[in-house]
């Protein structure tokens, strides 16, 4: 009785969800032969965010334009295609947005100096506290 | 009825709360100390009514009333009932409640068991926390009402999110709450302390107990979180750097430096002004991680119900407390003197630079989250993720560990360089060992990050245990022991995450039952796919076999589950856990020609992470429980001497 | 040094509470725009989606009359509610090109029999690549193609009553 339950519920589940109906594109879920390659397309992948989705990586996505997009990247580094040239068509289309990567824009420098400029001020209160102990 | 119940207790509480405040305020300020003997039973009443409160919202959901419109909007009569209960809290306006009793019923500790402070700053401290809250009832009930009724009252309810309804949440958020608003307690305190400039040892000996408390907690709620995101989720990730996940890890480095600076205020009276500052800033952190996960400025993975208005509300809330402290704060903290004095080379020393690295941490993951905000402002998007969060936290909490070696060896107020070294030589030489061991094995095979935390993290574990060699181990008192195994704790979870970075391995493959899939040592054997269904659910299911080396084979069920309100599908992934790992199998979509997805992880040593979680925070429920006792014999031990010397 | 370091921590509160404060105003906007927008329309080829209009490609576009390309899917239920709007285009004079997201044939002539065919051509991208390399984020979407083939306006969301004006106006002065 619980499969015929089951097995209703999975044929009137389905128009509710208002998606693609088609399967995945061929590489979305297939990794490529050679691992060197499939690990570049992998660390790529890490780091491109997801367009329908809250906050995902697309690595770490089940949308279907993800897939797709995990496709189109396996099957261009498989022609030989580099990841940063990939990575710079998609910011071309979506803007930094679309890479969790910081670029090196200047709009992104103070991300990148902030480590610096916070160790220093820490360097500088330790400083500042051997220099009382000395005085004292 | 008991929805109004609910709702009357609720403004009781408050009502009381702003006497409460009321009668600290008068009492010390007017000098009217008389009306100070009432402000802590006036604390045990508001902590009552307010769960009182909470305990009837429970009954509501329990019930599944579906004239209460949150309710409704949350719950389902068909939910098995775990999910109705923990289901109370899956929800803005709940879990905001929670956080109001959970204030509430710390503040009533507080004023029922806290005996060591001065009179004055026990009223000042719970004049602060009654402030607090107050903001926060009002939050409650102008415009977040629990207990608002819905006319006509529904047929049913629209069901709880589907990712929600996991053993985790009846744990998760409770005790991530618990932790958070724990800390309102020690924001309390140094408010408490600022206003009556006793900011000395014996105050940071009375906040002790309460900071460790929620600190512990807020561990085991970060540690559970990660581990119910890494299994739900689906995709083998235990931490995103996602903002309401950031938004739980500052309050915690903030309560983790806090910590260890109250220790060091406690027994050697300096660190005065960096422990109230740091209390001040844990519960800040608390703050701004609530208004950030509410008011829908960020988007997130885990995102609540989310309101600008409420937002809005929130960000006044922390305008008033934190802009409130930070000002008492700059106003009042050059009164507080100088601690003791202490030497360049010396363990206070170390803390400093403890305390140093952990803001420097928590600075840039506030400043990394809040980034894309801040170029928003000027219309340009981006995000900021994991590759700049491993990039910049990993190789700053690397150092830190190193201090962690560092740190307990070296001696209190004064030592010397050389000795220091000495004491080191052994887990150097055993970190040098496996940096030379790990280079031979795996060199340009795996990334410098990962490496080197593993060569840290064994560094570590035998540092941690350094403090323990040459002692008597049965008279070591038990906060020791406390802060080995957190170490220790640290250690073991580095190591964890290493490994999962550097060594796991991943298949995908389209395969057809019947097929055998081969993986990192693993032999796994697709036998069928079969629809079933659950309480609420009805769900794809793969059984599948997996066995090692010949071994016995084990029953592996992932499923695709899909539910009916709200229609959503999640996956549930099958776990594996062996001594050296965990296998980790998805089920995937139905790809052409009858083969199914299917995605398989082997994570070496992946376990480590959350078990080295817990032993951190048993590490401080020891450090907590020694402290304790320690005190208890003190006050015997002196209460012996005052009778016989009578 | 040290009075400097005391209010540091307010200040820094001052700045991020402004920050926050600007982020409440600020009103929230979680469309992902293309950044080809005043660009040339990329190179693209595709395959016929309807059994009763011609295949799409770019060089169908920079004829000198400006184009409106509609992305779309049969599986899009706000795309079913842009259709009425389209077909006042129409009716208007615009000539509409589409191109059918993650679709197949059959799916896409019912969705036109059913809510009206205002194309005069439609492409069919079955693994969205000419989606992303347009730099759209989802269905439906509209660009203004002007009649030198560059992309002069995005539209993302469905078309409404009250954006057809809007729209009608663009592709006049998108020449």
């Amino acid at each position: 009785m619980r499969v015929v339950v089951a097995l209703l519920a999975l044929m009137l589940s389905a128009p509710v969800f208002a998606q693609s109906a088609l399967p995945p594109a061929p590489y979305a879920d297939r990794q490529i032969e050679d691992p060197a390659l499939e690990k570049k397309a992998r660390t790529l992948m890490e780091t491109i965010r997801c367009l329908t989705c809250q906050s995902q990586s697309i690595a770490d996505s089940n949308a279907s334009m993800a897939g797709d997009l995990r496709s189109q990247i396996r099957e261009r580094i498989m022609a030989g295609e580099q990841p940063e040239h990939i990575r710079a068509w998609l910011i071309e289309r979506y803007g930094d947005w679309v890479s969790y990567e910081p670029t090196a824009e200047p709009i992104l420098w103070p991300l990148w100096a902030a480590p610096l400029v916070l160790l220093g001020l820490g360097l500088l209160l330790l400083r500042g506290r051997i220099k009382r102990k000395r005085r004292s | 009825m008991i929805a109004e119940a609910g709702l009357a207790a609720l403004w009781l509480a408050a009502s009381l709360a702003l006497l409460q405040l009321a009668l600290a305020a008068i009492g010390l300020a007017g000098g009217k100390s008389e009306l100070l003997g009432a402000v802590r039973p006036v604390a045990v009443a508001q902590g009552v009514l307010t769960a009182t409160a909470f305990v009837l919202l429970i009954a509501l959901f329990l019930r599944s009333d579906m004239s209460v419109l949150l309710v409704v909007t949350n719950s389902h009569s068909m939910k098995p009932w775990l999910y109705k209960f923990a289901g109370t809290w899956g929800n803005h306006e709940g879990s905001m409640l929670l956080w109001v009793t959970v204030m509430g019923v710390a503040g009533a500790a507080v004023a029922l068991f806290e005996r060591a402070l001065r009179r004055e700053t026990h009223m000042a401290t719970l004049g602060g926390q009654a402030a607090i809250s107050l903001g926060f009832y009002a939050f409650l009930l102008f415009a977040s009402n629990p207990f608002a009724r819905i006319d006509p009252p529904a047929a049913d309810g629209q069901g709880l999110n589907p990712l929600l309804q996991d053993p985790g949440l009846a744990f998760h958020p409770p005790t991530l709450y618990l932790g958070y608003v724990g800390l309102s307690v020690a924001f309390s305190f140094a408010v408490g302390a600022l206003l009556t400039r006793q900011v000395d040892a014996a105050f940071a000996r009375a906040m002790r107990p309460w900071v460790l408390g929620a600190w512990i907690l807020l561990t085991l709620g970060i540690t559970a979180g990660s581990y119910w995101a890494y299994y739900e989720l689906g995709w083998g990730g235990w931490w995103f750097w996602d903002p309401v996940e950031n938004a739980s890890l500052m309050p915690w480095l903030a309560a983790t430096a806090l910590l260890h600076s109250v220790t060091v205020l406690a027994t050697r009276d300096a660190l005065r002004a960096w422990t109230v500052m740091l209390a001040v800033v844990a519960f800040s952190m608390s703050m701004v991680g609530t208004f950030l996960v509410r008011s829908g400025i960020l988007t997130s993975v885990h995102a609540f119900a989310v309101d600008p208005e409420r937002g809005t509300f929130i960000l006044a809330l922390l305008g008033i407390y934190i802009g409130g402290a930070l000002a008492l704060f700059g106003w009042r903290v050059g009164a507080v003197r100088e601690g003791a004095p202490f030497e360049l080379v010396s363990r206070e020393t170390m803390l400093v630079v403890n305390n140093l690295l952990l803001s420097v941490i928590l600075g840039l993951v506030l400043i990394g989250t809040l980034y894309p905000l801040l170029t928003e402002a000027f219309g340009h998007k981006v995000s900021v993720g994991a590759p700049y969060f491993d990039r910049i936290a990993g190789p700053i909490a690397l150092g830190l560990m190193l201090v962690m070696i560092l740190g307990p060896l070296t001696r209190w107020r004064r030592d010397r360089m050389r000795e220091v070294s000495r004491r080191m030589m052994v887990p150097l030489a055993v970190g040098g060992l496996v940096f030379l061991t790990l280079a031979a094995l795996v060199w340009e095979r795996i990334g410098i990050l990962p490496f080197l935390g593993l060569v840290i993290a064994l560094a570590v574990a035998v540092g941690s245990v350094a403090p323990l060699w040459k002692r008597n181990l049965r008279r070591t008192p038990l906060f020791t022991w406390g802060m080995v195994i957190a170490h220790l704790g640290c250690a073991v979870s580095l190591a964890g995450m290493a490994c999962d970075s550097a060594f796991t391995v991943e298949k995908l493959v389209a395969a057809r039952p019947g097929d055998t899939v081969e993986t990192a040592g693993w032999t796994l054997r697709f036998k069928q796919i079969l629809p079933i269904a659950g309480d609420n659910w009805t769900a794809l299911q793969a059984d599948m076999e997996a066995s090692r080396d010949g071994g016995e084979p084990v029953l592996l069920h992932p499923q695709s589950r899909f539910f009916a309100s709200p229609p959503t599908t999640t996956t549930e992934a099958a776990l594996l856990t062996r001594w050296n790992g965990q296998l980790y199998v998805v089920l995937g979509q139905e790809a052409d020609e009858g083969r199914w997805q299917l995605r398989i992880w082997w994570k070496p040593f992946v376990t480590l992470i959350w078990f080295g979680g817990f032993l951190i925070a048993l590490g401080g429920a020891l450090a907590l429980v020694g402290r304790e006792r320690r005190g208890w014999l003190l006050k015997w031990r002196a209460r012996k001497a005052m009778e016989s010397a009578a | 040094m040290r009075k400097l370091l005391i209010w540091l921590p307010l200040a820094l509160f001052l700045g991020f509470f402004g920050l926050f404060a600007s982020g409440l105003l600020r009103p929230d906007d979680r469309i992902i725009s293309s950044k080809l927008v005043g660009k040339s329309l990329p190179v693209f080829v595709l395959p016929a989606a309807a059994s009763d209009r011609p295949p799409l490609s770019s060089t169908e576009f920079a004829t000198g009359k400006p184009r409106l390309l509609n992305i779309f899917a049969s599986w899009c239920v706000p795309c079913a509610a842009e259709a009425p709007q389209l077909l006042a285009l129409r009716q208007a004079g615009v000539e509409i090109d589409a191109i059918a997201i993650r679709d197949a044939r059959p799916d896409v002539d019912a969705f036109l029999k059913r809510y009206g065919n205002p194309y005069a051509r439609v492409g069919l991208d079955a693994r969205s690549e000419v989606q992303i390399a347009l730099g759209s984020s989802g269905v439906p979407e509209s660009f203004i193609i002007d009649g030198k083939g560059r992309i002069a306006y995005q539209h993302v969301g469905d078309i409404r009553e009250d954006d057809v004006p809007m729209i009608l106006d663009r592709l006049r002065s998108a020449q």
